[in-house]
């Protein structure tokens, strides 16, 4: 689960030449898992991304936050191409998102790659979007089974265990519709490790939820987080980011405001619009 | 209201449902906790029902009575050998076309939705053709395809290399022709209620599927078909009954179905009323089983979308025969 054992024995074992990450690792210390470089968006005249910048570290969480129409969903949703961005690049581990290079160019990707790509980023929604006609375990199986070819019991299995971390493990007969909110988005965060992701995005993952279930997602986010999960957490909880980023980045129409580590950026913030912003929340 | 003070009892503190002496419209209540009312009489259902019956006797018996009707010819061809090929006909004519045309109408709403300029335009073409013309005239059109194309050949186009050629009325006989008439028109109909379905669902579903590296086509078979079905099956019912009594239509092209046949019938015995009644009890029948198999479909595609679904005709029955031991336990939506 975690990037450490995956990384480790790569480095370790594999003699049959340098990889992308080792050259990177050589270069720069640790490897960015996620790396974006100058990203940019429009939709139609609008643009949403004026380049963004920002890595993350394996085993990394990082908190976006800024006012609604900053461009934080948008990123997170360019990261694993459910939108195509026009400018700049994104890569996680090493790989070019929905890009391959092929004889020494670079030709846009096909649907089926760009899925097989996706496989490997996990993402959770606001609005769960858990599949209704599914109970909850066939939400998280479904995945594993259809798209990586997993035996049928096996998956079973794995679903079964996960539903036991996000604290559902009696659940897993019941259909979305008969589950609170706060259930849906624990089955949803399921569903998404059951891919193995290298990388876990969110996007405002307890905006849709009653204040009362909101502890208990935090709860799980909290535990991946402790347990090493990469996560890229668009978010307004800022109680949550002061205790489980490892970094925070302020985003405003479009740009990177303001970035750094938790205490420096939410207890003294530089730029005057992360103030505004932050008092205006807190 | 938190800063108001403490009230002093009084006369206002008492709780409101004690009876009030000073108000005897409240006091007379027998029970003052529950109302125990008179419910609303409807007097007037009574009397329109009553009225409506006496109207469908007197039809019912003007008919039974009419001297033009004779009854021993309905009951001799209602189960005539003729009658019951006709039936079996109309049946294999109604199942195979509604098939073949669903699938036909999937691949036309899939690639009406597509992003693919030439598969959009083509299922546009489709739909507007196969929509924009009566199927009366289809069906004639696909009878008489023979004068149209003599033998109907496969090979290069513009040269003169053929695989096979066949002679048309060999390869197509009425029963093909009326098939392909009903199934190609049903298919730019259905292909309509299939978008309308697909459209139903969320966005929010193709991106969670994509998210977990779901391919295009896979998404669609297992996600976003299953959900489109809920809006699709009723149209649907509708759709299969229409077709049902279209297949009367090929008379035009002498296939036998169970119209072809009682015209057939009552053209020798002059008994068209008669023989009239035979066919429209049998498609009565068959209209009725039919609306059957969709009842079950829908209960099967609004799996996760009522907490819990009502119990089916049948487990009601054996709920009757047998209580269940447990009482109050909710029948489940995947339990049928």
């Amino acid at each position: 689960m975690t990037d450490t054992t995956r990384v480790t024995p790569s480095a370790g074992v594999d003699q049959t030449g340098p990889t992308a990450s080792a050259l990177n690792a050589e270069s720069v210390g640790a490897p960015p898992l996620l790396s974006a470089h100058k990203v940019r968006k429009s939709f139609g005249a609008a643009p949403v991304l004026k380049g963004i910048s920002l890595d993350v570290a394996a085993g990394q969480v990082m908190c976006l936050l800024g006012p609604s129409g900053s461009g934080k969903s948008t990123f997170l949703r360019c990261i694993n191409h459910l939108e195509r961005i026009d400018g700049g690049r994104i890569s996680v581990d090493g790989e070019l998102i929905g890009y391959a290079a092929r004889h020494g160019r670079i030709f846009e990707m096909n649907r089926r790659e760009v899925a097989k790509q996706r496989g490997g980023i996990g993402m959770v929604f606001q609005r769960f979007n858990l599949f209704p006609h599914m109970t909850a375990l066939e939400n998280i199986t479904v995945a594993p089974i259809g798209v990586r070819g997993l035996a049928k019991p096996a998956a079973l299995a794995r679903g079964r265990e996960l539903l036991d971390r996000v604290g559902l493990a009696d659940l897993a007969q019941s259909y979305p519709a008969q589950l609170s909110g706060g259930q849906q988005q624990r089955v949803a965060i399921a569903r998404a490790l059951a891919m193995d992701p290298k990388l876990l995005l969110f996007d405002e993952p307890t905006s849709a939820l009653d204040p009362e279930l909101v502890g208990d997602v935090l709860d799980v986010m909290r535990a991946l987080a402790a347990d090493g999960m990469t996560m890229v957490v668009v978010t307004h909880e800022i109680g949550f980011a002061r205790g489980a980023a490892d970094e925070v980045v302020f985003m405003d129409g479009g740009i990177v405001v303001e970035s750094g580590s938790p205490a420096s950026v939410l207890d003294h913030p530089q730029n005057p619009r992360t103030k505004a912003f932050l008092d205006s929340v807190m | 209201m938190p800063n108001l003070p403490p009230t002093r009892p009084g006369p206002e503190a008492a709780p409101r449902n004690d009876p009030d002496p000073r108000n005897p419209r409240v006091a007379v209540l027998p029970n003052p906790d529950d109302i125990d009312a008179v419910p609303l009489r409807h007097p007037w259902r009574w009397v329109v029902a009553v009225l409506l019956l006496l109207v469908f006797a007197g039809v019912a018996v003007s008919l039974w009575q009419n001297d033009n009707v004779n009854h021993p010819t309905i009951s001799e061809f209602i189960f005539d050998r003729r009658i019951l090929d006709g039936v079996v006909l109309t049946l294999v004519l109604t199942i195979v076309s509604m098939a073949v045309s669903t699938v036909l109408a999937v691949l036309l709403a899939v690639m009406r939705l597509s992003n693919n300029p030439v598969m959009n335009a083509l299922s546009w073409l489709y739909i507007w053709a196969f929509r924009g013309t009566p199927l009366l005239i289809q069906i004639v059109f696909w009878g008489y395809l023979g004068l149209l194309y003599a033998r109907i050949t496969l090979g290069i186009p513009f040269t003169d290399f053929s695989l096979f050629s066949v002679d048309t009325n060999t390869l197509i006989p009425a029963f093909v022709a009326g098939l392909l008439a009903l199934t190609l028109n049903q298919a730019a109909y259905s292909a309509e209620i299939v978008r309308a379905g697909m459209l139903s669902v969320d966005e929010g579903q193709y991106e969670a599927a994509y998210s977990v590296g779901m391919s295009p086509t896979f998404t669609l078979f297992k996600v976003v078909l299953p959900q489109a079905m809920r809006v699709i099956i009723p149209p649907m019912g509708n759709e299969t009954i229409s077709m049902l009594k279209n297949t009367s239509l090929l008379s035009v092209i002498a296939v036998l179905e169970v119209y072809t046949v009682a015209t057939q019938i009552s053209s020798q015995n002059l008994r068209q009323v008669e023989l009239l009644v035979v066919v429209s009890c049998w498609y009565l029948l068959l209209t009725s089983v039919l609306s059957i198999p969709q009842y079950y479909l829908e209960r099967h595609y609004g799996r996760g979308n009522a907490r819990t679904l009502p119990p089916t005709p049948l487990s009601r029955v054996r709920a009757i025969l047998r209580p269940a031991p447990r009482p109050a336990d909710p029948i489940r939506a995947d339990a049928s």
